[in-house]
């Protein structure tokens, strides 16, 4: 018989029971929430007349609806106020922690839970979010639920779930200078698409996987969804280890210990089978940038914008077409003559200390292009804002006209009042390039933190291992 | 949950494939605390040409001529027939409340993102996988034939046109026992509080760690 995957162990240790065709119930050990999908799942349990199981899993937070700039004065659009007030009710009621708007610990739900050490390795953590696969990154199984599940977990602690199949994404090798986490992950989802990962837990492994940093690991495993995969997962090695010892929710003292001893088990086995396996060339990988309205229409930055009469396939070609349309641009045109109006870096995928190190370190005594109408940084949490400051990056990015704001997924959905205007186009480090995503009729290229930070100073995308 | 057990319906061809959850229903829409009202908004960047807010008076606005829905041909459909990697993105379950609120009951296409597919099932509406070739073909029987319906039978897991062909489809034995009876997942879940509790005892053992609070 062969070993098991790390996806494997993960489920084979959290199966309560079984149905006959496979439905399992999953214990679920971490629950994140926001206030977006969770109104519905606690007036369900208000309703029904049941409890949340175990309060103590449960971390709640707004991030969505918060505005970035200044907050004494509370949020001014009456239906946000009313769904982040609505969350603190909740959460006071069922006696759920929640990190509040004033608290420094605040921030996006996927950047606060590995921050506080609430994400451990061998956990099942669940959120109302597709960015939940995030979590991965420390060797635990997370994905994303509907809140229908955010309900189901609150009242039993468990998600009915049938088992995917396993999938392993090796990066071999090592990536060149200035090529990062994100572009490994835009450079995955150009190979596999963005459903190639569906029905599958993807493992990603290989050298260039193991020698990231864990904000690396995050931001490479937040993109699974974009390749269709609910989860993501990288094996659990010091890097994991270190990252996670002292955190506030880490276990301490000897329960740590036991915990770091359990955890060396947290990989696929030698002779683990996958269903699919996919290798891909550190080497080969170059700064990406997305052209079009879904995350698999992707180019490195040295090309130029594909040409749809040469696809094949009816189906994808009429895609691409709408696409151009949508984005204003032509076939054929170099990726680096692209103007941009805005710059946005932040989001889950994109805002933690190493991403605004590394945008910091490509706009540093540089400025802002003239063309460019707004660029600003959100960090991920108010404690990531405070080390940014601490190391004195915020005055890097205000001295280069880049405007530095206050923690929440911001401009990624523009669901604050962050957004783009229509026909306004934006280099943007988080995650989906969708029609509308960051504001109606707005145009997303999906880059790197470093490529975002270039094409500021650039007023256009620029290879940034020539900048 | 509403049980679903057949269907006879129009059926709106929606000829595209990746349609994203933030098309379906728009982020402004999701700072709403309840889970009706979403129809009106149902794909609202296709179907408006004008922006939406949450409150604007939609009948107010001016509606795409050329998007699917405003089509008088297609109006009263329960059945959206789509392309590949329907429902992809975000978790957002308001994508499935839109559909049912608009009274889609069920979406058929040739592959689903997982979150929506799983979210489907839980407000009772059924996304149906039917092979590329075959989703071709209803794609062009719908658009050569007004009126075009289907019949849909969730116990025998068959599609049915209106020629007499029949389209078989796949459907987990425990998902569709819960659907053709309208079942209560957390109900149901809750049946086996006993063994919930067991395991729980079991990990606090084994994994105390996962236990400890701040």
């Amino acid at each position: 018989m062969s070993g098991k995957t790390l996806y494997d162990k993960l489920w084979d240790a959290h199966v309560v029971r079984s149905e006959e065709d496979g439905t399992a119930l999953l214990y679920i050990d971490r629950h994140l929430v926001h206030e977006v999908t969770s109104p519905q799942a606690f007036e369900g349990l208000r309703l029904a007349g049941r409890h949340p199981w175990r309060t103590d899993s449960v971390l709640a937070v707004a991030d969505h609806n918060v505005p970035t700039t200044d907050r004494r004065h509370g949020i001014t659009d009456p239906v946000s106020r009313q769904q982040v007030e609505t969350l603190d009710e909740n959460c006071r009621v069922f006696h759920i922690t929640e990190f509040r708007m004033d608290d420094t610990r605040q921030g996006i739900v996927h950047v606060i839970g590995p921050e506080q050490g609430a994400t451990l390795p061998g956990m099942t953590v669940v959120c109302g979010d597709s960015h939940t696969s995030t979590h991965g990154a420390f060797g635990a199984l997370a994905h994303g639920i509907g809140t229908s599940e955010v309900e189901h977990v609150l009242a039993t602690q468990c998600l009915l779930q049938k088992k995917s199949r396993n999938m392993r994404v090796r990066v071999e090798g090592k990536v060149a200078s200035g090529v990062t986490a994100k572009d490994i992950a835009l450079a995955v989802i150009a190979e596999i698409g963005t459903a190639g990962g569906t029905g599958y837990a993807i493992e990603f492994a290989g050298e260039a996987v193991r020698a990231l940093s864990m904000e690396g690991r995050m931001t490479l495993c937040n993109m699974a969804i974009e390749a269709g995969a609910r989860a993501g997962l990288v094996a659990v090695d010091q890097t994991t280890i270190d990252y996670l010892k002292g955190r506030p929710y880490a276990p301490k003292g000897a329960l740590w210990e036991a915990a770091v001893a359990a955890w060396a088990d947290l990989h696929s086995d030698e002779d683990a089978m996958f269903d699919r396996e996919v290798v891909i060339d550190a080497a080969e990988i170059r700064p990406q940038v997305t052209w079009g309205t879904s995350p698999e229409m992707v180019v490195p930055v040295d090309m130029a914008v594909p040409d749809p009469d040469a696809e094949p396939d009816r189906v994808k070609a009429e895609s691409m077409r709408r696409a151009l349309e949508y984005m204003g641009l032509k076939a054929g045109m170099p990726i680096t003559e692209i103007a941009i109006d805005k710059v946005f870096i932040g989001s889950c995928t994109n805002s933690r200390i190493e991403d605004l190190r590394a945008a910091a370190a490509v706009v540093k005594g540089r400025h802002v292009a003239d063309n460019v109408k707004l660029a600003m940084v959100v960090p991920g949490s108010g404690l990531v804002k405070r080390q940014a400051e601490e190391e004195g990056l915020d005055e890097i990015f205000i001295e280069a006209g880049f405007e530095w704001r206050e923690p929440g997924c911001s401009m990624c959905l523009a669901m604050n009042a962050d957004r783009l205007e229509p026909g306004e186009r934006c280099a943007s480090t988080s995650n989906r390039n969708f029609e509308g995503r960051q504001g109606q009729g707005g145009r997303t290229h999906l880059v790197s933190p470093a490529m975002a930070a270039a094409a500021a100073v650039a007023g256009h995308f620029v290879d940034v291992r020539e900048f | 949950m509403r049980a679903f057990t057949t269907l006879t319906g129009k059926v709106i061809p929606l000829d595209r494939a990746n349609v994203d959850t933030d098309a379906i229903i728009p982020k402004q829409y999701l700072k709403s605390i309840k889970r009706s009202g979403f129809g009106p908004n149902l794909f609202d960047d296709w179907r408006y040409l004008d922006p939406g807010e949450p409150g604007m008076d939609n009948s107010r606005r001016r509606p795409n001529p050329d998007f699917v829905l405003n089509d008088p041909r297609y109006a009263g459909g329960s059945i959206l027939l789509a392309r590949k990697n329907f429902g992809c993105g975000s978790s957002r379950e308001h994508a499935v409340w839109a559909l049912d609120d608009y009274g889609i009951r069920a979406v058929i296409a040739p592959s689903f993102a997982d979150i929506f597919f799983n979210n489907s099932f839980k407000s009772g509406l059924l996304p149906i996988v039917l092979d590329e070739t075959e989703v071709d073909a209803l794609f062009a029987a719908v658009t050569a034939t007004p009126g075009y319906t289907l019949t849909i039978d969730l116990e025998a897991q068959a599609v049915s046109t209106p020629e007499g062909r029949r389209f078989y489809f796949e459907v987990d034995p425990f998902r569709k026992h819960c659907l053709l009876e309208g079942l209560d997942d957390i109900g149901l879940t809750l049946q086996h509080a006993d063994e919930i509790r067991a395991y729980e005892a079991k990990r606090r053992q084994e994994a105390p760690w996962l236990f400890a609070a701040e």
